[in-house]
């Protein structure tokens, strides 16, 4: 609304004005052919494939919710620890960026969501504070609540930030129970958009076996992986046959409840919205509607499951495959990125009211501006760099196996 | 629907304000001694003295310790925009969502990244990679700090949008004039540099305390030097840029420098406080009352005037003065309160009638009722206002916060100043004295910058965004209960967090560099 140049009345503000006058001349092109709705699929699409990096992620998770399990001796802990302390801060920063991604691209889901799944949020945020600390504390000397308790926040955050994550997307495909109307904020005693319609706050998607399907999915794959991870990583013969095993045990679990999940929701009943009218209804079978009219996803997800249990499969087969993980790994971005892309794409509604279906969010009615989602384009074209000097940085770190001699002649080891 | 509970606003705050005040605890030391063992780095690879390697390692594992904590809590932030202001996060969450991602993809990916290698790749990666890093992780840290800044700096001055009536929301219409806006760049680097004063105050401290017990001497002479001059910089820094913030304070939130001031009447050829004492028994804006016991101006007259207008006979008004209107302005005579509110409550009832006349396909009616709104959107957020008082922040809180900020910088710069000399005179280990002082000063460090934020805070109130959006229409709908319930989680959770934080610190301290 209002827009001035202040007047350079010192130093900083004479480089500001530059600055000003400079930016004018180099403002966004707007280019014609990218139209609203392209951008809206798009940020759906990085969205998703946040979704799918994070989900891989969670190996760490998953890893931290086995630390007593898998090892029998403080040192093989001690190493578990520290292979899995060097890659928590991706996790956790790609859940950061999650959140902020969705902020900018499809706010009114951020604003929903989040104040009206309150406790599930909340308890999301607490268990990963917890874990902040947890490996740069643990071995500290004067840490006040000893190594065992940090190491109980890990086991904490890999129990309850997966299966509440899965829960939580689940909603996705489930439904929610709110109310959305921007008019109220002209409302002067209630100028509230958006209101959760029960004092659970979120609590209340746990009594959907449907969720806890996709949450227990989501926390075995976490193990799953992170065994793959641990084989793939450690150089500990008795660490890795154990993991071996632990593949085995986590992988079937994952699997019946990841297909329950799938199978479940592919005959259920979806949110579908009229292009025309936006008008939000049941239709049955939607989501396998949907990966038929979108064979190209439905051509990934297939594929991405097809990885999935190469890696596990090879692994479990053959005592020298120890890239499990990067098959793994690949395929469960690609499988999750195209479940989250059923949810959004096709006239679906991503972020479904059960209870009052017109106040479903749909990728058109949530989104950001045009303008916005432009300029965030534009910033995301900094992701493949980021994600370049990552992996440099992964490789540069990882050139040989860890064992416990690494750690402990590292000054920094946790 | 039930009517918002009036405590509801009061927790919704509460938890803000504390959730934020912990992160600030963390966050100016991430970025002040992360300039500091940079720069020990750079000495050592220069110099090839294991000296200096020695000297970066112990300062390094005090950043990580801080770091570790300063993640913890700065998660809890990012998310609570959507838990507990969810209005606000859709009404301005199209241009206020942009520099949380942009900050999620551009900075926490580098710092996340290279201090893996910071910490872990002493002897896997070369040593210029190995410094590249450490430099990168430091610059992630401070381009993390110029996307919030940027955020918080919009909502003091929201630039570069436009309100759309169809979707009840502001969208932005330029990009560049929000990053680059004045109050923007001023509060990054006013906020960045206490991060680097409190840096060097912590050097210093904890180089004296060495001293003080006659231990590894060479290490803390070296880093002494180091966070002298580092210090001597960083205040000087701080002031400059602290006189830019008050002159974006005067130009576009003038109550809040009235406040900061306890400046009731305006002036013309106003004077600076140095120091004052509220009287309590002033209760109302416009009574006649005197609102200070006792106050000492800095001997420069119209100082004030010179501070907020660069020039020395400005008028300056006064809380009474921006309540009532009727001064001149650059922009024309200042409307009074009800005048504002009139137009706000104005603006607020064209939105609802458009929208009325919209869902009855009226486009007719629809667009005199945008144009109404349009000419009185400048004041949105006045119409949920009701007595003029809600205009006024807490006085005392900000006038002695920013005095007492202020204060502490000149005195910053004073010690470092004198700890500078004594270096150079290569007998500071026998002034006992300065260094005692050192050691104690850390904790101001943490209060000025504190401080610092009071004054930014809750010097705006009532507005989230300033104008445009009160904190009473910000908020979400959630019983204040539960709000109650997680803020005393996240005080119990941070508290005990601390407390451990501070005991490792003091552990590593007393353990030395020797052992590194
Ligand atoms: C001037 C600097 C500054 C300010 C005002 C803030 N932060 Fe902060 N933040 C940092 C500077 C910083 C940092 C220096 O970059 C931190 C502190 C310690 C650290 O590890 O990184 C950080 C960490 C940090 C993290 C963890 C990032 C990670 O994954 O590594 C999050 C999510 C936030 N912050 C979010 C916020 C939000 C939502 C804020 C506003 C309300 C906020 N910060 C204020
Ligand atoms: C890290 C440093 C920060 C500190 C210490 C801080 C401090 C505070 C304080 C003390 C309050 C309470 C004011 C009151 O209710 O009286 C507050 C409120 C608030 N601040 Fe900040 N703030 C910080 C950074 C930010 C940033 C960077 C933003 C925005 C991006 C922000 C947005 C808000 C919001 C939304 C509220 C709640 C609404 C309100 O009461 O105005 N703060 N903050
Ligand atoms: C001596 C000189 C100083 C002056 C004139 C000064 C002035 C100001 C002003 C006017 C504000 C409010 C800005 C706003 O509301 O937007 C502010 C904020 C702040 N000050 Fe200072 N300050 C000084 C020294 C310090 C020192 C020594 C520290 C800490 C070590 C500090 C830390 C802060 C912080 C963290 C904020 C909040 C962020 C911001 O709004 O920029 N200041 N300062």
């Amino acid at each position: 609304m209002r827009k001035e140049s202040a007047p350079p009345n010192n130093f900083i503000n004479f480089i500001l004005y530059k600055l000003y006058k400079l930016k004018k001349t180099i403002n966004f092109k707007q280019n014609i052919m990218i139209t609203y709705s392209f951008l809206q699929h798009y940020w759906w699409f990085i969205i998703s494939l946040l979704g799918g990096i994070l989900t891989f992620l969670l190996f760490v998770q998953g890893g931290q919710s086995m630390l007593f399990s898998l090892s029998k001796t403080e040192d093989e802990r001690r190493l578990l620890v520290n292979v899995l302390g060097r890659k928590w801060e991706y996790t956790f920063t790609t859940l950061v960026t999650f959140g902020g991604a969705f902020f900018a691209s499809f706010p009114l889901f951020y604003s929903t969501s989040f104040s009206g799944a309150y406790w599930v949020w909340m308890a999301i945020l607490f268990c990963f504070t917890l874990q902040a600390v947890s490996y740069e504390f643990q071995s500290k000397p004067g840490n006040v609540y000893g190594k065992r308790t940090y190491q109980s926040f890990l086991f904490i955050n890999g129990l309850l930030g997966t299966i509440l994550l899965g829960v939580a997307i689940a909603t996705f495909f489930t439904g929610s129970d709110f109310v959305v109307n921007k008019g109220n904020i002209t409302s002067m005693f209630q100028p509230v958009i958006s209101s959760w319609g029960n004092e659970w706050h979120g609590l209340e998607a746990l009594l959907n076996l449907r969720n806890w399907m996709l949450g227990l999915a989501v926390f075995f794959l976490a193990r799953t992986q992170a065994s793959l991870f641990f084989i793939n990583r450690l150089s500990h013969e008795v660490l890795e046959k154990r993991s071996r095993k632990y593949v085995l045990y986590n992988a079937i679990p994952f699997l019946v409840f990841f297909l329950a999940f799938v199978i479940w929701t592919l005959l259920s009943e979806g949110f579908a919205v009229d292009p025309q009218t936006g008008v939000v209804s049941l239709e049955k079978y939607k989501y396998f509607t949907n990966l038929i009219e979108m064979p190209v996803i439905l051509v990934l997800f297939l594929l991405g499951v097809v990885s999935v249990l190469w890696g596990i499969i090879g692994t479990l087969l053959s005592e020298k495959f120890k890239k499990g993980i990067w098959f793994s790994g690949a395929g469960t971005i690609v499988t999750v990125c195209c479940l989250l892309l059923i949810a959004g794409y096709n006239n679906t509604s991503f972020y479904p009211s059960s209870t009052n279906l017109q106040s479903s969010l749909t990728i058109f009615n949530s989104s950001s501006s045009k303008f916005t989602l432009n300029a965030m384009s534009i910033v995301s074209l900094m992701i493949p760099f980021v994600a370049g000097y990552i992996f440099y940085a992964w490789r540069a770190m990882e050139k040989k196996r860890t064992d416990i001699e690494d750690v402990n002649n590292d000054h920094h080891a946790y | 629907m039930e009517l918002l509970d009036v405590s509801l606003l009061g927790w919704s705050r509460a938890q803000f304000a504390m959730t934020a005040m912990y992160h600030w605890l963390f966050v100016p030391l991430t970025l002040g001694l992360g300039i500091v063992m940079s720069v020990m780095e750079t000495l050592y690879v220069k110099t090839g003295k294991e000296e200096w390697k020695k000297a970066t390692k112990f300062w390094m594992t005090l950043f990580g310790v801080n770091f570790a904590i300063g993640v913890a809590t700065g998660i809890i932030l990012e998310f609570e925009f959507g838990t507990n202001w969810s209005n606000y996060s859709w009404f301005v969450g199209d241009i206020f969502g942009a520099p949380l991602a942009i900050e999620g993809i551009m900075a926490f990916f580098m710092e996340a990244t290279f201090i893996s290698i910071m910490f872990f790749g002493w002897n896997k990666v070369s040593q210029k990679f190995h410094l590249a890093s450490t430099w990168l992780t430091v610059l992630g840290a401070t381009l993390s700090a110029l996307w919030i800044l940027v955020a918080n700096a919009w909502m003091q001055y929201p630039i570069g949008m436009e309100f759309n009536p169809d979707m009840t929301r502001n969208e932005m219409i330029d990009f560049w004039s929000i990053l680059l806006s004045p109050v923007a760049i001023n509060k990054f680097l006013h906020t960045v540099f206490s991060g680097w004063v409190l840096g060097a105050l912590f050097v210093i401290g904890v180089s004296a305390w060495f001293l003080l017990k006659k231990r590894d001497t060479d290490f803390a002479l070296r880093s002494m030097k180091v966070g002298a001059i580092f210090g001597v910089i960083a205040t000087a820094l701080i002031i400059l840029t602290g006189d830019g913030s008050a002159y974006h304070v005067s130009q576009k939130q003038p109550m809040k420098l009235a406040v900061m001031e306890g400046l009731y009447e305006g002036k013309t050829n106003a004077d600076l406080l140095a120091f004052g004492v509220l009287n309590p028994d002033k209760k109302v804006y416009n009574d006649s009352i005197d609102p200070f016991l006792m106050k000492m101006p800095v001997p420069v007259p119209g100082m004030l005037s010179f501070l907020g207008y660069r020039d020395f006979d400005a008028f300056v008004p006064g809380i009474k003065d921006i309540i009532e209107g009727g001064y001149e302005t650059p922009k024309g005579t200042a409307l009074p309160f009800t005048e504002k509110k009139a137009r706000g409550k104005a603006a607020i009832r064209a939105l609802a009638d458009y929208q009325k006349a919209m869902a009855a396909k009226d486009t007719i009616s629809a667009a005199t009722y945008k144009a109404v709104l349009k000419e009185n959107y400048a004041y949105f957020g006045y119409g949920y206002l009701e007595n003029p008082e809600e205009l006024i922040p807490n006085v005392p809180m900000v006038f002695y916060s920013f005095h007492f900020m202020v204060g502490l910088g000149m005195y910053f710069l004073a010690l470092f100043v004198v700890v500078l000399f004594f270096v150079y005179r290569k007998n500071i280990e026998k002034q006992k004295w300065l260094l005692w002082i050192s050691l104690l000063t850390i904790p101001l460090g943490y209060v000025a910058g504190e401080l610092g934020w009071v004054v930014a805070e809750v010097g705006r109130q009532p507005w989230a965004i300033q104008d445009v959006l009160p904190v009473q229409a910000a908020i979400s709908n959630i019983s204040s209960e539960s709000v109650k319930l997680t803020f005393f989680l996240f005080l119990i959770l941070f508290t005990a967090l601390l407390v451990a934080e501070v005991r490792i610190m003091l552990k590593q301290i007393k353990k030395g560099p020797e052992t590194h």
